[in-house]
């Protein structure tokens, strides 16, 4: 221990005695540490904010929209065909028995007008059970029930993104009346923020009414009981690859569609979305890693390199420690440490940096980024693997330097 | 035979061979010596004598090609690397003729630099680096490096680094080669002061004769073989065939 000690203050002034060429020398170890932390940092960020995603989705949902229409021979895009109905989703709630949950929802982007502000956002016309199947929270107030579904009642339920952009901060949205499309709502409730999806789309930016008012006074519509999507969710996650196929099967049924003829809508499994993102940027992260392992190996030959001229520099040194009793062992040992110090200082600097690139990166280009003690841990520990795995070569030349030779030495 | 008889350091017909290519030198052709506890000795030669290959065996630098060579009751002949590492450690202490002193190292360091890897502990090293320092008259410059010190100075640390572990034989090769005639003369006088209160064995190895009139016996070598081995009185005569 003793000596341990002795070695690595030894050693740490040998390297504070080139102070130039300990830097360069770690150069190589500073840039593959910070690459490492910052790609695994950005890495992590991304996955954090896909499982938030999947949690901010809604567990175990599936996504019914209208298949596209084909209008004499012009393809439309998907969801445009008035196929679903609110009778379509009570079906599902009712026939299909790995069903748990049925929402459903009308779209359309309107204007909002609340004093002088107004602000043109997604008005959604859905069933009370919404936030439920959802599994989204309100921050205030209250989520309408039956009764003002039934009665077409004008009160609206805002998104956060609403509320910053129609209230000014500290006002209370709860109780006032909001214009949409000129008719005035009355806001009985605010939702939780949930974020942005995997897509980048701000799921805030929402006004949501009872189904019928949507229809009735603010969307209207050609056929009564259209829907733009059903969320149909699964009682277990086990069950949700069975409810896919129920869905379909049903849905087939009641739109009479013929053995060998395509579906007139399209079923989504949202979580397997977020997965697919999940995957690519696990591909990237991956790549981006091996870009950085290749930079600390550059680091470790560098410090193999400088250690082997270090060795030949102070032969003369080695030969008089092994003259004062120094075993080889203990040469070993010195060389080791010292190689090693490089890179655990160089492993520090790196970590430092990378946690700079990090916030820098994150700020700049707003990426979620999460940096984890865990991978600084590990990044300086391989910093450190590195140094004795490099310094071993040179390490073990020195001690396998003659006496006689090393102290004769010019 | 009485212990206090027995000789320290005992070579028995000790050959040394290099191969330099397809050269073969032969340093050492069966060389014996006995040398006792506490004894003062030169040995003297021309340069390719084989003076100096005897010092790196007596220091444990070095093996024999052929032949013994005891030093108290351990037969070093048959000891690994690292066994002759750690009788350099406890019994030999080193003085070169280039003072051989670790450089932006003070002498404090310099001196407890043995100590360090005999396992003393750090207080104990620095305590008795200054003593050693204050003992080859260097108090208050335990923390000079060797640039700033004159080089009979830097060959007293160098002297004081030796006795570091309480060495038995103190091996010293030229050690006033690089010194002007005063610095040589102190430093010969550390020598022997040395000896009578630490009873320390001192081995020099020098071509001077002014240098070898300080020790009591002076071994002369030539073409690896000892050529004379006589009390001090009667050495003049071999140390004058050797310059002759």
């Amino acid at each position: 221990m003793n000596l341990l000690w002795m070695t690595a203050v030894t050693a740490l002034r040998a390297l504070r005695r080139n102070v130039l060429r300990s830097a360069l020398t770690m150069l190589g170890v500073i840039i593959g540490v910070a690459a490492v932390v910052t790609m695994v940092s950005i890495g992590r960020g991304a996955d954090a904010a896909v499982q938030q995603e999947i949690q901010s989705l809604g567990n175990n949902l599936l996504m019914i929209i209208p298949g596209a229409t084909t209008v004499s021979g012009v393809h439309t895009s998907s969801g445009s065909a008035a196929s679903l109905t609110v009778a379509d989703a009570t079906a599902i709630a009712k026939e299909c028995p790995a069903v748990s949950d049925v929402a459903w929802a009308k779209r359309q982007v309107v204007q909002l007008v609340y004093g002088s502000q107004n602000w043109a956002t997604a008005a959604q016309g859905v069933p009370p059970s919404y936030l439920s199947v959802r599994d989204w929270p309100l921050s205030a107030g209250r989520f309408f029930d039956r009764r003002d579904d039934a009665g077409a009642n004008a009160v609206a339920v805002l998104g956060q993104t609403v509320v910053d952009q129609l209230f000014a901060p500290g006002e209370d949205p709860l109780g006032a009346t909001i214009r949409v499309k000129n008719v005035p709502f009355e806001v009985i409730g605010v939702l939780a923020r949930k974020g942005q999806t995997a897509w980048g789309q701000d799921q805030d930016d929402v006004v949501l009414m009872p189904f019928l008012t949507a229809e009735r006074r603010v969307i209207g519509t050609q056929i009564l009981g259209t829907v733009d999507m059903i969320v149909a969710e699964a009682a277990t996650g086990e069950l949700l690859p069975r409810l896919e196929p129920q869905i379909r099967t049903l849905l087939r049924e009641r739109h009479r569609i013929p053995a060998g003829q395509d579906d007139d809508f399209t079923v989504r499994d949202l979580n397997e979305i977020a997965e697919a993102s999940k995957n690519a940027s696990a591909v990237m992260m991956n790549l981006l890693l091996s870009v950085a392992s290749v930079s600390l190996l550059v680091g470790g030959i560098g410090i193999m390199n400088i250690m082997l001229v270090s060795v030949t520099e102070r032969t003369r040194e080695i030969g008089i420690r092994l003259a004062v009793g120094a075993r080889s062992g203990q040469i070993l040992l010195q060389f080791l440490v010292e190689a090693t110090a490089l890179s655990l200082v160089g492993g520090a600097a790196g970590l430092a940096l990378g946690f700079a690139a990090t916030r820098v990166i994150a700020y700049l280009a707003q990426w979620p980024t999460l940096l984890s003690a865990p991978t600084a841990a590990g990044a300086f520990l391989v910093a450190g693997a590195i140094g004795i795995f490099f310094g071993f070569y040179p390490a073990r030349r020195a001690a396998s330097l003659d006496p006689i030779a090393a102290l004769r030495y010019e | 035979m009485a212990p206090d008889i027995r000789p320290l350091i005992q070579l028995r017909d000790v050959w040394k061979v290099y191969h330099l290519g397809d050269v073969e030198v032969r340093a050492l052709r069966g060389v014996s010596l006995d040398i006792r506890a506490g004894e003062f000795l030169a040995i003297v030669g021309a340069s390719g004598s084989g003076k100096s290959t005897c010092m790196n065996l007596i220091g444990c630098l070095d093996q024999p090609t052929r032949g013994t060579y005891r030093l108290g009751d351990v037969d070093v002949a048959t000891l690994s690397a690292n066994e002759r590492a750690a009788i350099r450690s406890r019994r030999i202490g080193f003085v070169f003729q280039n003072f051989n002193l670790l450089g932006r190292t003070t002498a404090l360091e310099n001196v407890a630099l043995p100590m360090i890897y005999a396992n003393v502990p750090f207080w104990k090293q620095r305590r008795r680096a200054r003593e050693l320092l204050a003992a080859v008259g260097l108090r208050g410059r335990e923390h000079h490096l060797p640039s700033q010190l004159s080089g009979g100075q830097q060959q007293r640390v160098a002297i004081a680094r030796a006795l570091a572990n309480g060495p038995s034989v103190l091996l010293a090769d030229e050690p006033t080669g690089n010194l002007d005639s005063r610095s040589s003369v102190e430093i010969m006088d550390l020598f022997v002061r040395l000896r009578r209160e630490r009873r320390v064995t001192i081995i020099l190895v020098t071509h001077e004769s002014h240098i070898a009139d300080y020790t009591q016996r002076i071994v002369t070598f030539r073409d690896g073989r000892i050529v004379s081995d006589l009390p001090r009185a009667e050495s003049r005569h071999a140390l004058e065939i050797v310059r002759g």
